[in-house]
């Protein structure tokens, strides 16, 4: 029997596009129909139409598959392993001690905003390479310090991700690929330098953690060996995480997994009772282990011809930068970084807000954080206040993604794995773009966390690389 | 300004939650600023900042809750904080879990496998993509956009064709599958004939008329109207022809068009030639013999194309209420008219419905003019001015650009319509009014004020108005039919039994010295 035949004999569901009542008349009329919920492409912008075109070329879309498969394979079955702690400049590549690294993509002195303004000067006196705030500011004028994106260390930072050579840095192995990726440590919950406070206790602190808390973890994994994030992500996942704004699960089981080894160092009593208080006085104490997690799986997809797979998210507080696996290197895109929109905590307004920033977009990229907001019923305020939408974020962001990962399941949604892959062409032909639950700084200097909740990428950045991209690939 | 403190011991609630209570507590009318907190340190800090902590939230312990309004009166502080009890309680009754929504085609193709049909009415710009995505899909294509090229219909019919798929349209309004009519249609009986149309309400008049004859449709495949221009090729007449015929359920087929392109017409009377089934052709104003020779069953009006394939689906013929046309009526009416109301005014929805009335009137009269007008010295310069006898397609591009289509938006069509009742040289004005899914709830409530308002005039200029209207639709149709052929006939309005029906009597009623 012809095609049209079956159609004449089976029952009708149709797929509405365009005119909702269509949808309607045909459900009256006792059969399916399914409305969708469509945007026109691009934004209906013709050159961002021609090239979805041009992509969908048979041969084109058949390279661009097979390198995508090949992308998404690699951020799946990359393992990555934490295997240390050390100072960023025995560790990080291309490191100095007048190196000072940041979040999202380039960024000059003059054009950063408050909080990175504030976190890049505190990092500077702490660094002994300026004896107050004051001086810090004319130094870091001067051009005396080279500033760089993490990203294009192998490394990723939180919030204003301002990252200095005697900071201590997570060493994250891929036991898959053999790539390895660097983030420094939490400063926990208070005011701290990545959300760009820099008074004394900011200081003390870090000089703290360099001097007690780094050298403990180091010596406690010297002893551990290695442990596997991935696997503990998954749990982390099935404990109520989303691991990027939710990191109590996390934070336990990370901690759970060093306690032993912390007990064997060397160090006093009292220095692993503080070690523990710290650790214990946030449950952000894992975030940054996540996201090394995340960027180090990514970078084993980075650079496969023809992909047009996201490997990396990132914003710096003035603009928002992706980069896509088709694009080797450090080729960013970028479009103005977005307002954060959701609770705020109490006494801040949101005019008090900065604008989007940091690295930690990057489990986003992996597909954990907003797109995994159906594990974390908790915390569903963020993203609006019911578990049914938390859900309806997680299935939504199925429909720019290639794959789901297998390794990484959400309970809640029959333990299908989270979405992962994103894929710059259905982003353009969906107008979806990936949602992103993340903290808000206040937009001055020296204030720090006002408040959490979601935003977005701008839509030009995936524009500026889907055009890009097109003009890569040939037939 | 006052500050009201409530503090709820051991009862936790989350940080999370906490900041979204604080943040819609501030949006509570009058409120200056409100604070939700556990009573932490650091919570105490900001309250601290803020010049709000008193003696009373000092002593609160981590595992308290902490309310704190300052509003400008008391009475404002009281309402705040019983409106932000309300903000505690659950909102109740969780929704059920949501439909998926897909955004593309791909998507829900993919997670839907028994989907077998895209319905599709995006703006003319991106039709033909999604048609194009659809069909890779395996999904038969209904493309109700205009404005999609020439060009890319040819290549998605093409496509479609190969594939073994029914791609109607673009611009194609009307269609029934399965009997589930998409878009614009009506309801009407199953039955055993089938319909291939390139005209949208001229496929809804024969499919009402043979359900009104006591027969029945199978399917009714919409082309849409170029499907039978010289380029396009017929390309999806060829196909539903050949559809039809292998269809078991389907016993006679009928073809409508508007004239189709001489060498396409040669190709779809081949085929009606080597079709084992009867076909009916209504091609308007087409030729009779050509037909025949094909051995195809010439039809010269819509309700002979529905007649003839009733009959030939097994009706008596002698049995049939043919719904003669009423000739003392026709007396009637050409008595009251004036000698110098000697022209016809029609206005319409349907596209084909003004066709047929229009070649109906240029079988009688020389000065037929319209806006669809095939011959150049007919065709309205201005549309918005009627000569002599004027037959309008009020749904056309020339009326509708920027504005919905009269069968949903009749505002254009009524405020024509109080211009031509004006006009002492007008006899008759014809208007339809199409029922059945997707077309406006009420049509005929929409016109009636006017049409009252018109009668009253002319009565009062002492002249004689006569109006007349036909209703598509079936006794199936919503809105109901009957109903609203009886609001017309309360406010004076003559009503025809049928589209063709419709255009012989406004001629008729205009003739003169006969």
């Amino acid at each position: 029997m012809s095609k049209i035949n079956e159609l004449f004999n089976g029952k009708i569901h149709a797929i509405n596009v365009g005119i909702e009542f269509f949808k309607d008349d045909i459900i009256k009329q006792n059969a399916n129909a399914s409305h969708l919920d469509w945007k026109p492409p691009g934004g209906g912008k013709p050159e961002l139409i021609n090239a979805l075109d041009r992509l969908e070329n048979v041969a084109v879309a058949e390279k661009i598959a097979a390198a995508n498969k090949l992308a998404v394979e690699r951020i799946i079955n990359s393992q990555p392993m934490l295997v240390g702690f050390d100072q960023a400049i025995n560790v990080v590549p291309g490191m100095t001690k007048t190196t000072i690294l940041h979040a999202g993509p380039p960024i000059t002195w003059d054009k950063m905003c408050g909080a990175m303004k504030g976190a890049v000067t505190g990092a500077i006196v702490f660094e002994g390479l300026a004896k107050d705030i004051e001086e810090a500011e004319q130094v870091a004028a001067s051009g005396a310090i080279t500033f760089s994106p993490c990203h294009e260390h192998n490394c990723v930072g939180s919030m204003a991700g301002v990252t200095s050579a005697s900071m201590f840095m997570h060493v994250v192995k891929n036991k898959t690929y053999g790539n390895v990726a660097y983030t420094n440590l939490s400063e926990q919950m208070a005011k701290i330098l990545r959300m760009g406070a820099n008074d004394e206790s900011v200081i003390a602190r870090l000089n703290w953690m360099r001097d007690v808390l780094g050298p403990m973890l180091r010596d406690a994994m010297k002893i551990a060996g290695e442990i596997d994030l991935r696997l503990m992500l998954a749990q982390a996942l099935h404990m109520g995480d989303e691991c990027h704004n939710r990191n109590n699960a996390g934070t336990s089981l990370l901690i759970q997994a060093l306690t032993p080894y912390i007990l064997e160092t060397e160090f006093t009593k009292e220095q692993k009772r503080e070690v523990f208080d710290f650790v214990a006085s946030s449950d952000y104490f894992s975030g940054p282990t996540w996201m090394a997690m995340c960027k180090c799986a990514l970078d084993a997809a980075h650079g496969i011809e023809n992909s047009t797979i996201v490997t990396t998210m990132a914003r710096n507080g003035v603009e928002f930068g992706i980069r896509v696996s088709g694009m080797a290197g450090n080729t960013w895109f970028t479009g103005p970084a977005q307002k954060v929109i959701g609770p705020m905590f109490a006494g801040y307004k949101p005019e008090d807000s900065g604008l989007d920033i940091g690295d930690s977009a990057i489990t986003e990229t992996y597909g954990i954080g907003g797109f995994a907001m159906a594990a974390a019923p908790a915390i569903v305020a963020l993203v609006g206040g019911t578990v049914e939408e938390a859900i309806g974020f997680s299935t939504t962001m199925k429909e720019i993604t290639t794959a789901e990962n297998p390794n990484v399941t959400i309970p809640l949604l029959d333990f299908s794995g989270v979405p992962t892959g994103i894929d710059i062409r259905q982003v353009i032909q969906t107008g979806i773009l990936p949602i992103i639950n993340t903290a808000i700084a206040h937009k001055d200097a020296g204030i720090g966390m006002i408040g959490a909740g979601i935003t977005y990428p701008p839509m030009e950045a995936f524009e500026k690389a889907l055009l890009a991209v097109t003009e890569t690939i040939s037939e | 300004m006052s500050t009201k403190v409530v503090i709820k011991q051991s009862t936790y609630f989350d940080s999370v939650s906490l900041m979204s209570l604080s943040t819609k507590a501030n949006q509570i009318e009058g409120v200056e600023q409100a604070v939700i907190a556990m009573g932490t340190d650091m919570n105490k800090e900001v309250l601290k900042n803020v010049g709000l902590l008193t003696p009373e939230l000092e002593a609160a312990k981590t595992s308290d809750l902490m309310i704190v309004v300052k509003a400008a009166t008391d009475e404002l502080c009281e309402s705040a904080l019983m409106a932000i009890e309300e903000l505690f309680k659950k909102k109740g009754g969780s929704k059920s879990a949501t439909e998926i929504k897909y955004s593309t085609i791909d998507s829900a193709a993919a997670s839907i496998p028994e989907a077998n049909l895209a319905v599709i009415s995006v703006n003319g710009a991106f039709a033909a993509r999604e048609a194009r995505k659809a069909l890779e899909n395996d999904l038969h294509v209904m493309l109700f956009s205009d404005n999609v090229s020439i060009e890319e219909e040819i290549a998605l019919k093409q496509f479609a064709h190969e594939k073994g798929l029914l791609m109607m349209g673009p611009d194609c309004g009307t269609a029934i599958i399965g009997n589930v009519a998409l878009c614009f249609g009506n309801a009407v009986r199953k039955g055993n004939i089938g319909i291939v149309g390139a005209s949208g309400t001229g496929s809804q008049e024969v499919s009402v008329r043979i359900h009104d004859f006591g027969g029945g449709i199978t399917q009714l495949i919409g082309t849409g109207g170029r499907d039978l221009s010289e380029q396009v090729g017929g390309i999806m007449m060829l196909d539903g022809i050949k559809a039809l015929e292998e269809d078991e359920a389907t016993k006679v087929i009928v073809l409508i068009s508007k004239p189709p392109a001489p060498s396409v017409q040669e190709k779809v009377l081949a085929q009606v030639k080597s079709c084992k089934k009867p076909v009916v052709v209504y091609f308007i104003g087409g030729e009779e013999t050509a037909v025949l020779e094909a051995g195809g069953h010439f039809a010269k009006t819509s309700k002979e194309a529905a007649i003839k394939a009733v009959v030939l689906a097994g009706a008596n013929e002698d049995e049939l209420n043919k719904r003669a046309l009423n000739w003392p009526l026709i007396e009637e009416v050409r008595a009251k008219l004036t000698p110098e109301q000697k022209y016809v005014r029609g206005l319409f929805c349907g596209g084909t419905l003004c066709d047929e009335a229009m070649y109906l009137a240029m079988d009688k009269y020389e000065d037929v003019y319209s806006n669809i007008q095939k011959k150049a010295d007919y065709k309205l310069k201005n549309i918005h001015e009627s000569k002599a006898h004027t037959f309008l397609d009020m749904g056309d591009d020339d009326f509708t650009n920027g504005k919905p289509h009269p069968m949903i938006d009749p505002s254009t069509r009524i405020a024509r319509f109080l211009e031509e009742a004006k006009d002492p040289s007008v006899g008759v004005i014809l208007m339809d009014f199409i029922l059945g899914f997707g077309s406006h709830e009420d049509p005929v409530g929409v016109m009636l004020p006017a049409i009252i308002e018109a009668k009253a005039q002319a009565a009062k200029e002492g002249r004689h108005l006569e109006i007349l209207g036909y209703v598509l639709g079936t006794d199936l149709d919503t809105p109901n039919f009957d109903e609203q052929v009886k609001k017309l006939m309360d406010a004076g309005v003559t009503i025809a039994s049928s589209s063709t029906n419709a255009g012989l009597l406004a001629r008729e009623f205009v003739a003169k010295g006969e």
